[in-house]
């Protein structure tokens, strides 16, 4: 009957960049979309928590403090015990060209680097899904 | 109690599908349970409410929160921004928090928050917090949902000229009047007694800074009298199943919503009302 | 500033240039757009008259460089004098690898130095804290303790440098370690300068960095303006910034607003502590972005220099004409700059610092080309520094004051902005100032409204981005970035581990607990600060024990 995607958009870690994250967040609402912008400060913990009980279809990480590699394999980690490995994670940030590789290596779904367009991050979550 | 996994999974099931749900929650044995719905102007502090209460609760209980938000009328999508309000809350094991959008549901409630709540329940948590969206002029289904109402009011949420409008008053089991260090708070809790006094309606009134945590317990404690006194009058079985009617007819009315509503899906909806009235009735009877 | 007669005949030549010159040649040749915008929607005429400033006046509007309202700029004979100062903001990983880099661009001609510090030691974390894992030396220096400190300013005298400290929440802190440092060179406070950013009512709108709520973080910025206004009178004790907020997405009058409105703020709340605005007022500093709109920028500077001696004189009764005077440092913005086509950044950054300088910046950091892409290599970072040196020593225009002033186009633009900021403070005002104003979420909804549109504009085209929706080239090279090492974060824990077990515990535990005492009974907590990181109190700790007394902030939501 329903069928509307639910995303987490989160901020992992310190950094207190949070207007690209903000504006994706907006994009995917306008986009028909369920979203959960969960703020700065968020522990790998509570991201997982929150996407694990909102049994959201996408995650999404914005980081832009250079601490990517680290933060994802926490989140991948935690995700794997709570069961939800399955859900695709995108990321967004300043990610250079061979973090991306390692990070897709490590599962991620997809890295959105500055200046992605808006209308492609929609489509590639919406793809992400089916 | 189920695994969280199978209660985040199978409550979106439920969202997706109505009418399903109700086949996929009476696989579950039913049982007894708590809702407390927390609804009020956005703005009055219902959230942080909410959460305080909620973690109070947890010290003894499994407890489930759902925060309702709502749907944008032109894009269809929807922030759920309450579960970051609810600090407390997610730190504790024994508390599943969830977000749901209104999708469209007028009453301040959401498509499939009846069957969520009974699936919650039967799932093993014994409170069930029901944060609706903001209340307007017709946010009120929380009454048909909740076993008590406690309607949050504070100052500078337009709640002076709003609440004395009919209807918005009589929804609240326990007014809540937040914002203590305003002195406008003093104000609505004096309009408030005021106004109980001379309709002769007789209810607990309390003041309260969520912030500062200031009352809270003793909120909690009128809280928990009260659902004592639901529990000792056998009342919990009567509401679960007037609940259960409200829920067909709320997804008799959603299905309605929907621009292709199937002809099998709405005579199903009927006769399953038809059916509860029936058995009401006998039991009237007998 | 026009005889009437002379209006009169413009605007006759006005409409005859309308009608018999413009028309016929719009017919043909349609403009490039429908309409021309600057970032803050100020819509851009064909060309500007005197018609345009015929309400200006020169002496009451403009008045001469070093007199009051300052549009023409701080001092009588700025760049004549003095160029601005070339401050490049550097720091990465540790103190050592800092101090080498701070050596490096002395040799090179920098003449102040300029601090970033990691994010656990701008949030109070100490580096083998759980919420800094990944994040050590990151974005900044990693700086725990006095140790750390040491390290830093190596071989380098504070009494011959100007220091710069891109700090917040934990200011208190690091002041205190600059001081305690200096003590140990036998240099004393008084001779000390610098600046420390201090801007906490930023940092909840659009930079991330706070601890504490906002009032006790007030307090201890006014505790911080008490103590340097009596031991440190060199040094700058706020940097009021606005380039964070236009970083975040705000446009040039949003930017000016919202950073005049926290500069009412922390007036007020020193004033309510009992300081003079009179003294204070001239320690007080800015700090803005250099954005692309070439003139809306210039104008936007000369706006906000006028709007503050006003705010200053009319609103705070200030007399002393040097505390009417903003000065202000400026960056280059960081958000213009793409990843894709890397050397186009170059003539970005040189156009937005050309700005700056046309609109009387105290001093100025120029961005590295690669910086979309990573910390900035020592060959960008000197090509950065070059820009200045070029825009300083061969184009000229620091040859005479406020080149641009007189410009009908400038002036109009300049009054437009003034306009629309006062129109935004009144708006502030209302909400009950610009504490509630953020606790509300007010200026962060407006901040984000402006910059999902412009995001919304850039895809659509209406904005054009070179190299990105525009001229965009296939590229394959992948650029060398700066190489982060992994291995500084347990070098740092290592660092903390001796210095824990070297230190006297008991003398730190006396400190610290003084200092939460202060704290609670609203002492100024300074000299207490001070003496906790004589001991050898680390960053984690001595923001521990504030947090005790005072909490934590919680973000305002908005979505």
């Amino acid at each position: 009957m329903e069928n509307k995607l639910k995303v987490l958009v989160a901020k992992p870690g310190l950094d207190g960049h949070d207007r690209g994250a903000k504006i994706v967040a907006m994009a995917l609402r306008d986009a028909g979309m369920e979203v959960i912008y969960t703020g700065l400060r968020q522990s790998p913990e509570e991201i997982v928590k929150a996407a694990s009980q909102e049994n959201v279809d996408i995650i999404g990480l914005s980081i832009l403090s250079g601490a990517h590699l680290k933060l994802c394999e926490r989140i991948q980690k935690l995700m794997k015990e709570s069961d939800i490995e399955d859900k695709p994670v995108f990321v967004g940030g300043i990610i250079p060209a061979k973090d991306v590789k390692k990070l897709k290596e490590m599962g991620i779904y997809e890295v959105f680097g500055p200046g992605v367009p808006l209308k492609k991050i929609v489509e590639k979550v919406k793809e992400a899904v089916k | 109690m189920i695994s969280e996994r199978e209660v985040a999974e199978t409550l979106s099931l439920i969202e997706k599908d109505p009418l399903k749900a109700k086949e996929i929650v009476s696989k579950y044995p039913e049982r007894d349970y708590f809702v407390v719905g927390i609804t009020g102007s956005p703005g009055s502090g219902k959230s942080t409410m909410t959460d305080k209460l909620a973690e109070m609760f947890a010290a003894e209980k499994d407890v489930a929160i759902i925060a309702v938000d709502p749907t944008s009328a032109f894009t269809g999508g929807a922030f759920l921004g309450d579960r970051i309000r609810m600090r407390r809350s997610v730190k504790r094991n024994n508390i599943f928090i969830r977000s749901m959008a209104s999708r469209g549901a007028v009453g301040g409630l959401s498509p499939g928050i009846y069957d969520a709540v009974e699936f919650l329940g039967r799932a093993g948590y014994d409170i069930i917090f029901v944060e609706t969206v903001g209340v307007g002029q017709s946010e009120t289904d929380i009454v048909n949902l909740a076993d008590l109402v406690l309607l949050v009011l504070a100052p500078g949420s337009g709640d002076d000229v709003q609440m004395l409008k009919a209807g918005i008053m009589e929804i609240g089991d326990i007014y809540v009047v937040n914002k203590k260090d305003l002195d406008e708070s003093q104000k609505i809790l004096v309009n408030i007694e005021a106004t109980l006094k001379l309709s002769g309606i007789e209810r607990d009134v309390i003041s309260t800074n969520s912030i500062t945590g200031e009352n809270i317990d003793r909120l909690k404690n009128i809280v928990q009298d009260h659902l004592t006194v639901l529990n000792q009058t056998k009342k919990l079985e009567k509401n679960r199943k007037d609940r259960y009617k409200f829920n067909l007819l709320n997804t008799l009315f959603s299905i309605l919503r929907t621009r292709y509503s199937k002809i099998e899906d709405l005579e199903k909806i009927i006769s399953m009302y038809a059916n509860e009235e029936g058995e009401n009735n006998e039991s009237k009877e007998n | 500033m026009f005889d009437n007669e002379e209006l009169e005949q413009i605007k006759k030549q006005r409409k005859k240039w309308e009608e018999n010159v413009v028309e016929p040649t719009v017919k043909r040749f349609p403009e490039r757009k429908e309409e021309f915008k600057t970032s803050s929607s100020h819509e851009i005429k064909k060309t500007y008259t005197p018609l345009d400033v015929e309400d200006l006046e020169y002496v009451n509007d403009l008045a001469f460089p070093g007199m009051p309202p300052y549009t023409r700029g701080v001092q009588p004979t700025m760049y004549r004098g003095k160029l601005w100062t070339m401050r490049q903001y550097a720091g990465f990983g540790t103190a050592e690898e800092s101090n080498e880099r701070f050596h490096y661009l002395m040799s090179q001609g920098q003449t102040g130095l300029s601090v970033a510090f990691d994010l656990p030691t701008q949030i109070g974390y100490d580096s083998d804290d759980s919420m800094a894992e990944g994040e050590v030396g990151r974005v900044g220096v990693a700086i725990d303790s006095l140790d750390d400190m040491e390290t830093l300013f190596r071989e380098i005298p504070l009494d011959k440098v100007s220091t710069s400290m891109t700090i917040n929440s934990t200011a208190a802190i690091l002041l205190a370690m600059y001081i305690a440092l200096a003590e140990k060179q036998g240099v004393s406070p008084d001779k000390l300068k610098g600046t420390i950013q201090n801007d906490i009512l930023k940092e909840y709108i659009a930079r991330g960095t706070y601890i504490f709520p906002p009032e006790p973080s007030m307090k201890i910025i006014t505790d911080i303006f008490e103590y340097c206004s009596e031991y440190l009178p060199g040094f700058n004790t706020i940097s009021i910034s606005g380039y964070h907020i236009r970083e975040a997405g705000a446009n040039a009058v949003q930017e000016i607003a919202f950073t005049l409105a926290d500069g009412i703020a922390y007036v007020e709340a020193a004033i309510d502590a009992g300081l003079d605005p009179n003294v204070f007022g001239k320690r007080l500093s800015f700090f803005f972005n250099a954005h692309n709109n070439f003139f809306e920028e210039i104008a936007k500077f000369r706006a906000a220099r006028r709007i503050w001696a006003r705010i200053m004189k009319e609103r705070f009764n200030v007399e002393n004409n040097k505390a009417l005077r903003l000065r202000f440092h400026t960056q280059t913005g960081g958000s213009t700059l793409t990843a894709q086509q890397p050397l186009n950044n170059i003539a970005r950054v040189a156009y937005q610092a050309l700005a700056a300088v046309l609109g009387g910046t105290q001093s100025l950091h120029t961005n590295s080309y690669d910086e979309a892409l990573g910390l900035p290599t020592e060959e960008s970072v000197t090509a950065a520094l070059r820009t200045q040196q070029i825009i300083a020593y061969e184009t000229g225009v620091a040859d005479t004051v406020d080149p641009l002033g007189g410009s009908y186009f400038i002036e109009k633009l300049t009054s437009d902005i003034e306009k629309k900021v006062m129109e935004y403070l009144s708006k502030i005002d209302d909400l009950g100032g610009m504490v509630k104003a953020i606790e509300k979420g007010y200026i962060q909804k407006e901040i984000l409204n402006t910059a999902y549109e412009y995001q919304l504009n850039v895809e659509n085209q209406k904005e054009i981005v070179v190299g990105v929706n525009k001229f965009q080239t296939d590229e394959d090279a992948e650029k060398e970035i700066l190489e982060f090492d992994p291995e500084i974060e347990d070098r740092q824990k290592e660092k903390l581990k001796t210095l824990k077990e070297k230190r006297d515990q008991n003398t730190v535990k006396e400190a610290l607990e003084k200092l939460k005492k202060a704290a609670k009974e609203d002492d100024n907590i300074m000299p207490y600060v001070l003496d906790a990181v004589k001991h050898y109190a680390t960053v984690g700790e001595i923001s521990s024990a504030l947090r005790d007394v005072f909490g934590e902030y919680t973000e305002a939501i908005i979505l």
